[in-house]
């Protein structure tokens, strides 16, 4: 079916994903990353699996859980471990910090933490596409939160008049920052919410990233011709805190999660689920794997050693970029 | 007749632009409520759909947020979107993607990504429309690091300021007033651009500096020959833009005359007249020969009621009033 490349590509994308996260617990830990993180470990299936059909020229627009979808996107590790330290040669040049990563050039358009803040930016960057007839999908990626702003709605409605290219791609991973999401909706199923705008919406387990490829593919392909939009929602589990790593499963005071659900989640681990399919399947074997990761490792290694060589931008260009002079 | 002599008026002067920089320019379209309606929006859109079809020129639902956000994104995207909001009071439902990302996008990026979009807002002043249908708020956008305020008060600067936001690479808000559209002025028939930042000053004088923007300077014109009758030879500025601030007009002329007054068609606390009078006071203070007086809506929503109208929308007298009683002071 999938080429092996093809598999051993998702593979690696998900594990330096994976990497790149863990790495970045200890530098919040001791203080050296300052600016709030959200980690994206526990959900790299989606990215992933979104991100394959798309081509470099489509676009992606993200939330504050961003790392994911940014290295997905074909992003330089680098430049995004120095954009979360702060640094001169950061994607956003340390002026945006963890929440708004960006990398325009790779079609990552940008990101926010303003809830559903960038729903209808993705819809206008596909109303774009479909003005200038260029053949572009956008994807806007937000969370279950965001199911509870009214401009998703609003972009819901839009985007099905015009019949743009766009994929709404709804992470759900049952929890809006603290609250989960029995206290946020009466239906947890939001895919349901495309349908009286007629939308084509589907709902996929978010953790295998092969059944998130094959909806991705058809989303996007639809979207391509001119079948859009289509709204995909995807369940998944965060396997850190909302901000930072150490709330929900440490057994702290921000401990807000039952510890047997996040030891279900765990065994549904979506990097875990595809090693035992690759290992089923002969495509990857176990050494193939851990070279895999050492070579993740030693990425991960070098970006952090070119974040924290590089300088800090000059406080003197504290109101450079206000405006594009 | 000749260019430089053909008068037509401010809201066709609005659609001028629109037609020529959407004809040089096929990454311009214009979205919003209203946007092929034959009255919603004057007839500052009048020809356009027919110009440019429905792929560029969107009406929309009522959905200001949404809307607003899909003009800012497709900026991001490379287009260079006009979005109007027919009544400017909608656009408080469109704050997250003015204030959120389109002031901030640029900065946010480190400069890696911009935001060309001009955000046209309407005030409907007047005729009992009540507090809902009415406000100006100049000073809410003046307020926020990367945005620029255009507010044109006549056909020439009308047109020249919307193709001078048009091009420009950042954020423009863009407000005019109802009010103006009938106004009559030259215009010439080429493209041009008024800059943005720039005042202008309507009439020289040496005993008072009369600061005003957009409506309120047809006003502060009718106070100025007023005052011209009784030798009281006043400075007329016209801002043109609110943000960026011209400081050095306001700076050179209240440095000549040593008076102020500072006319706004908005409120007062916070307000623009406010930020006037602060960068006068903080850069120009030696040269004050009285204190800074402002004109401006009372601290109230708009009534409907004609009667209360009158009292709440401030006119010439007012301006005339207070100008003279500044120049008493002190004498």
């Amino acid at each position: 079916m999938h080429s092996k490349e093809f598999l051993k590509k998702l593979y690696r994308t998900m594990v330096r994903i994976r990497c790149c996260e863990e790495s970045l617990v200890e530098p919040i830990l001791k203080g050296e990353v300052r600016c709030p993180v959200h980690l994206y470990s526990g959900e790299e299936a989606i990215a992933v699996g979104i991100c394959a059909p798309l081509k470099k020229k489509d676009n992606i627009f993200s939330t504050h859980r961003s790392h994911g979808h940014y290295l997905a996107k074909g992003g330089d590790m680098s430049a995004l471990v120095a954009e979360v330290y702060g640094k001169e040669s950061g994607c956003s040049r340390g002026r945006g910090g963890s929440m708004h990563i960006a990398d325009p050039e790779n079609g990552m358009m940008g990101s926010a933490p303003i809830v559903g803040g960038t729903i209808p930016l993705a819809v206008g960057a596909a109303l774009a596409s479909s003005i200038r007839k260029d053949k572009r999908v956008t994807v806007s990626f937000f969370g279950d939160g965001a199911a509870g702003e009214g401009v998703l709605y609003e972009s819901l409605n839009f985007a099905a008049l015009r019949k743009l290219p766009i994929v709404f791609a709804c992470e759900n991973n049952l929890y809006s920052t603290h609250l989960p999401i029995r206290e946020c909706r009466v239906d947890d199923n939001i895919s349901t919410i495309g349908k009286p705008f007629c939308i084509k919406s589907f709902r996929a387990d978010g953790n295998n990233v092969l059944k998130v490829y094959e909806m991705a593919k058809m989303a996007v392909d639809l979207c391509r011709k001119n079948q859009g939009p289509v709204f995909l929602e995807f369940v998944t589990y965060r396997l850190r805190g909302h901000v930072g790593p150490d709330d929900n499963i440490q057994g702290a005071h921000t401990d807000i999660r039952p510890k047997e659900e996040v030891a279900v989640w765990l065994k549904k681990d979506p990097i875990q689920k595809f090693e035992v399919f690759l290992v089923k399947n002969k495509i990857l074997s176990k050494t193939d794997m851990d070279n895999i990761k050492k070579q993740a490792e030693k990425e991960v290694q070098k970006a952090h050693a070119f974040a924290l060589k590089s300088p800090y931008p000059k406080k003197g260009e504290v109101t450079k970029y206000v405006f594009n002079q | 007749m000749s260019s430089i002599n053909r008068k037509i008026t401010y809201s066709l002067a609005i659609n001028e632009a629109l037609q020529q920089i959407m004809a040089l320019d096929q990454s311009v379209f214009l979205i919003g409520q209203g946007v092929k309606s034959p009255w919603y929006v004057g007839n500052t859109c009048q020809g356009l759909l027919e110009s440019f079809g429905p792929e560029r020129v969107i009406d929309t639902p009522v959905s200001e947020n949404a809307i607003t956000g899909s003009a800012v994104g497709a900026a991001i995207a490379g287009m260079k979107p006009v979005i109007v909001h027919p009544r400017m009071d909608f656009m408080m439902y469109a704050m997250d993607p003015i204030i959120n990302e389109a002031a901030n996008w640029h900065y946010m990026c480190g400069g890696k990504s911009s935001v060309p979009v001009v955000i046209w807002g309407i005030v409907n002043r007047g005729e009992e429309q009540a507090a809902q249908h009415s406000q100006a708020f100049q000073a809410l956008f003046a307020h926020i690091p990367g945005l620029k305020v255009v507010m044109p008060s006549t056909p020439y600067d009308a047109k020249g300021l919307l193709i001078a936001a048009i091009r420009d690479e950042n954020p423009v808000i863009y407000i005019d007033d109802r009010w103006l559209y009938p106004q009559e002025g030259p215009v010439p028939e080429e493209v041009y651009e008024v800059p943005i930042g720039k005042g202008m000053i309507r009439k020289r004088g040496a005993d008072l500096t009369l600061v005003s923007s957009s409506y309120m300077v047809i006003e502060s014109l009718k106070a100025a020959q007023e005052l011209a009758e009784e030798e009281i030879d006043v400075e007329l500025i016209d801002l043109r833009t609110v943000k960026p601030l011209d400081e050095e007009i306001l700076l050179k002329s209240v440095k000549k005359t040593g008076r102020m007054v500072i006319a706004d068609g908005s409120w007062k606390n916070c307000g623009i007249s406010a930020d006037v009078s602060a960068v006068v006071s903080e850069k120009a203070f030696q040269s004050l020969k009285a204190p800074i007086k402002r004109v401006t809506l009372p601290d109230s929503p708009a009534p409907a009621s004609r009667m209360l109208e009158k009292k709440y929308y401030p006119d010439a007298k007012n301006i005339a009033t207070t100008a003279r009683n500044l120049i008493k002071y002190g004498k």
